[in-house]
């Protein structure tokens, strides 16, 4: 069976920070935080009161939904996901298809999510209590099965390839791209969007409040509180929003001239198994070095090769262990570390969209060579700073040319992703 | 008692949130039918009907949903509920 290069040809982003790619872009080069202080929250009596929600006005939501469509929807991670997958389709000068057309039949989607419309779940579950089942209507089943972004993605554009979303806690983004990269290799696709999408709100975000994994110290100073790889790093803020990657054939990609971000040349998935150091929360650090070392086998290139890692590094005391796990895979560390930075700081962790929206930003920085600043880790934590060079930690912006960059995340179930990003040459 | 024209001009609003084809919407008649002439996604049907029964301040049993399939036979329901 041929196989085939597969390259990044359209993106689109709804983030804390940023409502489409060219703002994404210029926010995370600027090192602007979408971090704010949420009264819903503290309203609720939450420990953490900060957190990171797009702010996308009625007449953007108009734009990618008509007024029947938006009758009773009460969904966050639908309406951000088909914002970033059109802006997506749209980026790489692919077509909407009309109502009488043929399906595309080489093209499909996986979108993941982690929930779908919380919100909307709840609205419905005080009806069923009141016995009113009848007034559910008829969109309650579209907003609250997992695959609604999927399926309502297909639909706008008029997708014809397999249509689903996957659904892996924290990695469900990086496992989406890597998914749609395999089914474009093998043949079974010619293009896909990959992409991911969460919810927002306290409903998504309590559960983590319960277990105390949210920062709680920087209710007064919301800007500072994601903190990863910061010596006074205690928890992650939650974010939400939603990444879309145009995955598509090389060859396809140049008949049609499109603009190629980056290639992807390859990845690994993996788990712990929960066995060892793995729990349901916790990494098996085995199984987060065999994922990185996999995926450059996988990619057929050498640790050195590696020029930057966008790392998963939530803001938790596990930053530190994920530094020495990369330390462990590549080889590689002190000066000869390769840089690394930390989307989370500028978004706080979106959860299941967070590998998407740092996909997007990781093949940013390989077509236009910038590394985005680190924000919040001047007191780097001197457990890091023993593995690594601080000068490997970018602070402020730098503009160099990067070839390769790994992009790893990591989710609740001992689950693991790493992809390998390549500057796209001949 | 509500007149078939007061009921219709209730109707109206209702149909045209869910119908695709806004000609067939001007010229509604007794046996436009939601589905065929009106392009009413099925789906939407149920919703058809929780919005008229906010309108109307009635209650539709399962069995006249199932008829509700036209202009007329709405009216029909409707006038029916209010007696």
């Amino acid at each position: 069976m041929s196989q085939h290069r597969v390259v990044i040809t359209g993106m689109g982003v709804v983030a804390p920070n940023a409502n489409n790619l060219s703002d994404f872009e210029q926010a995370v080069k600027s090192g602007i935080s979408g971090i704010k202080y949420q009264p819903d929250l503290a309203a609720l009596g939450f420990s953490c009161c900060i957190g990171g929600k797009p702010e996308l006005g009625d007449a953007l939501i108009g734009t990618y939904f008509d007024a029947l469509e938006l009758r009773n929807f009460n969904n966050n991670s639908i309406i951000y996901g088909v914002i970033a997958g059109m802006q997506a389709w749209q980026d790489a000068g692919l077509t909407i298809l009309n109502a009488d057309d043929e399906p595309d039949w080489d093209s499909g989607t996986i979108f993941g999510n982690g929930s779908s419309g919380v919100e909307k779940f709840r609205e419905a579950i005080y009806k069923i209590d009141e016995g009113a089942t009848k007034k559910l209507g008829s969109t309650t089943v579209v907003q609250i099965m997992v695959s609604g972004i999927s399926a309502f993605l297909a639909g706008k554009i008029g997708l014809g390839n397999q249509v689903t979303t996957n659904s892996s806690a924290c990695t469900t983004g990086t496992e989406s791209l890597l998914m749609c990269y395999e089914r474009i290799k093998t043949g079974k696709a010619k293009r896909m969007l990959a992409g991911s999408t969460s919810d927002s709100g306290p409903y998504i975000w309590a559960g983590f409040d319960a277990m105390k994994v949210c920062n709680f110290k920087h209710n007064d100073h919301a800007e500072k509180g994601s903190r990863p790889m910061s010596a006074t790093a205690s928890g992650f803020v939650p974010g939400s929003g939603a990444g879309a990657l145009v995955l598509e054939n090389l060859e396809d990609a140049l008949k049609r001239g499109a603009n190629i971000y980056a290639e992807v040349i390859g990845g690994a998935i993996n788990a712990g198994g929960q066995r060892g150091s793995g729990t349901m929360t916790a990494p098996n650090s085995i199984a987060v070095q065999r994922c990185i070392t996999d995926a450059l086998k996988d990619a057929n290139i050498h640790a050195d090769e590696i020029d930057a890692i966008n790392g998963h590094l939530t803001a938790t005391t596990k930053d530190s262990l994920e530094i020495q796990n990369w330390a462990t895979a590549l080889q590689r560390n002190g000066n000869n570390f390769p840089y690394i930075n930390a989307l989370k700081s500028h978004v706080g962790h979106c959860l299941s969209a967070s590998g998407s929206i740092e996909c997007i930003a990781a093949a940013l920085q390989i077509k236009h060579n910038f590394l985005f600043p680190n924000l919040n880790c001047e007191d780097l934590h001197p457990d890091i700073a023993d593995i690594v060079s601080a000068d490997k930690i970018p602070q402020q912006l730098i503009e160099q040319e990067l070839n390769i960059i790994a992009k790893a995340s990591f989710g609740f179930g001992d689950v693991n992703a790493c992809a390998i990003l390549k500057k796209y040459k001949d | 008692m509500m007149t078939q024209e007061e009921i219709i001009e209730k109707l109206k609003p209702i149909l045209a949130t869910y119908s695709k084809d806004k000609e067939a919407l001007e010229n509604l008649n007794m046996d436009s039918n939601f589905i065929k002439d009106l392009k009413v996604n099925s789906a939407n049907l149920v919703d058809i009907v929780l919005d008229v029964e906010e309108a109307f301040d009635i209650e539709i049993d399962n069995d006249s949903m199932e008829q509700m399939l036209t202009v007329g036979a709405a009216i029909k329901i409707v006038q029916s509920k209010l007696q």
